[in-house]
């Protein structure tokens, strides 16, 4: 089984922000919640640089540890996904996230959170695969379908790569060699404990 | 002279201007190469302080998603899943362990000069309201608060994923709601016993005697004694710090960034820890530790004996406000 992972290569993302949108359109993502965005870093300076995030999907992940009603599994592909049936919107994954990743709804009282929301690796939930409970609760399911997530698919400059961690960082290793410059696989330090060495 | 040195002037100047012409002519022509310069994830990350995020600039309405990369995510998990988890159980585990030893070789403090059946008013029913009403919240506050602690490991394997899903679900609407009368009660309380809970003479003395406990004469107390002043101040200040941290977390957008919600959320943790082992002392003392205690609470009355065993001067003073107004003799006769 592959070991999925994100890589940005911020030296080519033009902060298109279809990704993002892809993202949103894909999985009818509700209002408010945005599973994918894009941050400019050093706006408008020389060398800046803008990096689509989402979920990084977690080696060991945080909020998997922290969560208290243990909603959160890992698949054979090494995703990180949640089961909104168990979730109870409580926020500590949030506060765990290195990424930003978990979102609720502001569904009860308080404005509190309702259940919480986060990129699937375009991969569904624990309901079975491809069906209209899991399409309502997590989106579509690309990966069941063979495919990989929507959002690095269509990348027009092929910035944002999604798949087997050792393909896309030997991809991203081969550019850097290539065009002699890399700013980093962005997020890798903090959610897979290493990083693409060139 | 003069005349030389201003020729000097002039040509310093000549030299001046021609060498700036010649060091921006070259300066003016260099592109910025934005490769060279480019920001890395490397540097950004290295130069990052203690709860500080990698941000930028984005585009969506949602401003708080500008954090790029926050490491100090993983310093909360790791202090979350190690110092917390390990304080919260401890402190109450440690605090049972001390009660279950004292109540084994102490066991519970008896009225010594027997029951004397005469009544005397200790707490209205303002007073026993302000009490049940904090303490009844506290007690689902501290379980269900104590369920998001340890459910996962000790309540989970036991009913299975989708009960305790229910349960935890349940706690936390509870948690939220409860909250409110709990804040409630302890304002009450604050009122209804702050001027009893100033420091008095005999306090010192009470404190130095540890209240008896350990042995030796009950030494004599005002209406509440040194331990219960104590208690007070802490349940007061801790329900305080618990209120305000507990509404900045039900409302994260008053707590600032989420470096502010990880800080809130210790905090809240930490204090609750505390208050919770504290507290269960508290409910020990005040019904199989002491004999005669619980009166006070659950019926508003205790025995005269009781009183004038852990509370000489509250007796004394009453007892001098009593012959002031005879009228308010509150002693009746038990059945």
């Amino acid at each position: 089984m592959a070991r999925m992972k994100f890589l940005c290569d911020a030296d080519r993302c033009i902060e298109c922000n279809a990704c993002v949108t892809a993202c949103k359109n894909e999985h009818e993502v509700p209002w408010g919640i945005n599973r994918r965005r894009v941050v400019t870093i050093r706006d408008g300076l020389p060398g800046e640089r803008s990096i689509s995030m989402a979920c990084m999907h977690c080696t060991d992940a945080p909020c998997a540890a922290v969560c208290p009603v243990d909603c959160f599994y890992t698949t054979a592909d090494a995703v990180v996904l949640h089961s909104k049936d168990l979730c109870i919107g409580c926020g500590y994954c949030f506060y765990a996230c290195p990424f930003g990743a978990p979102q609720y709804p502001k569904t009860n009282n308080f404005g509190s959170r309702g259940k919480m929301d986060k990129c699937t690796y375009c991969s569904g939930g624990p309901e079975a695969d491809s069906g209209e409970t899991e399409f309502v609760k997590y989106g579509t399911n690309r990966l069941a379908e063979g495919k990989l997530p929507l959002c690095a698919e269509m990348c027009s400059t092929k910035s944002l790569l999604a798949g087997d961690g050792d393909i896309i960082a030997e991809i991203y290793r081969e550019r850097v060699v290539t065009r002699g410059y890399g700013s980093g696989a962005w997020g890798w330090r903090t959610a897979y404990k290493e990083t693409v060495n060139v | 002279m003069n005349s030389l040195r201003s020729a000097l002037r002039a040509l310093v100047a000549i030299v001046a201007v021609s060498a700036g012409l010649a060091l921006a002519a070259p300066v003016a022509a260099q592109a910025v190469n934005p490769t060279a310069e480019a920001v890395s994830e490397e540097a950004l990350l290295n130069a990052l302080q203690g709860g500080q995020a990698i941000g930028g600039r984005i585009s969506i309405p949602d401003q708080s998603a500008a954090n790029l990369i926050k490491p100090s995510g993983q310093d909360w998990r790791a202090r979350h899943q190690g110092t917390m988890f390990w304080l919260t159980i401890l402190a109450s585990l440690a605090v049972l362990t001390v009660l279950v030893v004292y109540y084994l070789v102490r066991g519970p403090i008896r009225v010594e000069s027997g029951w004397s059946g005469v009544k005397i008013l200790r707490f209205n029913s303002v007073e026993r309201f302000a009490h049940w009403l904090t303490a009844s919240s506290f007690i689902v506050l501290a379980l269900s608060g104590l369920n998001l602690v340890i459910g996962r490991y000790v309540l989970l394997p036991l009913i299975g994923a989708d009960s305790f899903a229910w349960v935890t679900q349940m706690g936390k609407l509870a948690h939220n709601y409860l909250a409110w009368p709990f804040m409630l009660g302890v304002a009450l309380m604050f009122l209804v016993w702050v001027r009893h809970n100033l420091p008095q003479k005999g306090d010192g003395a009470w404190l130095a005697a540890a209240g008896g406990m350990l042995g030796g004469d009950h030494p004599p107390a005002h209406r509440f004694n040194a331990g219960q002043k104590i208690l007070f101040w802490v349940v007061i200040t801790g329900g305080a710090a618990l209120s305000v941290t507990g509404v900045l977390l039900l409302f994260p957008g008053l707590g600032g960034d989420y470096a502010n919600w990880q800080l809130t959320q210790v905090l809240h943790g930490v204090i609750a820890a505390v208050l919770v082992a504290i507290i269960l002392a508290h409910i020990y003392i005040g019904s199989i530790g002491m004999e005669g205690a619980f009166d006070a609470m659950g019926v508003g009355e205790v025995d005269l004996s009781w009183a004038r065993e852990h509370h000489a001067y509250w007796v004394q003073e009453m007892a001098e406000e009593d012959s002031v107004a005879p009228s308010g003799a509150r002693a009746t006769p038990a059945e």
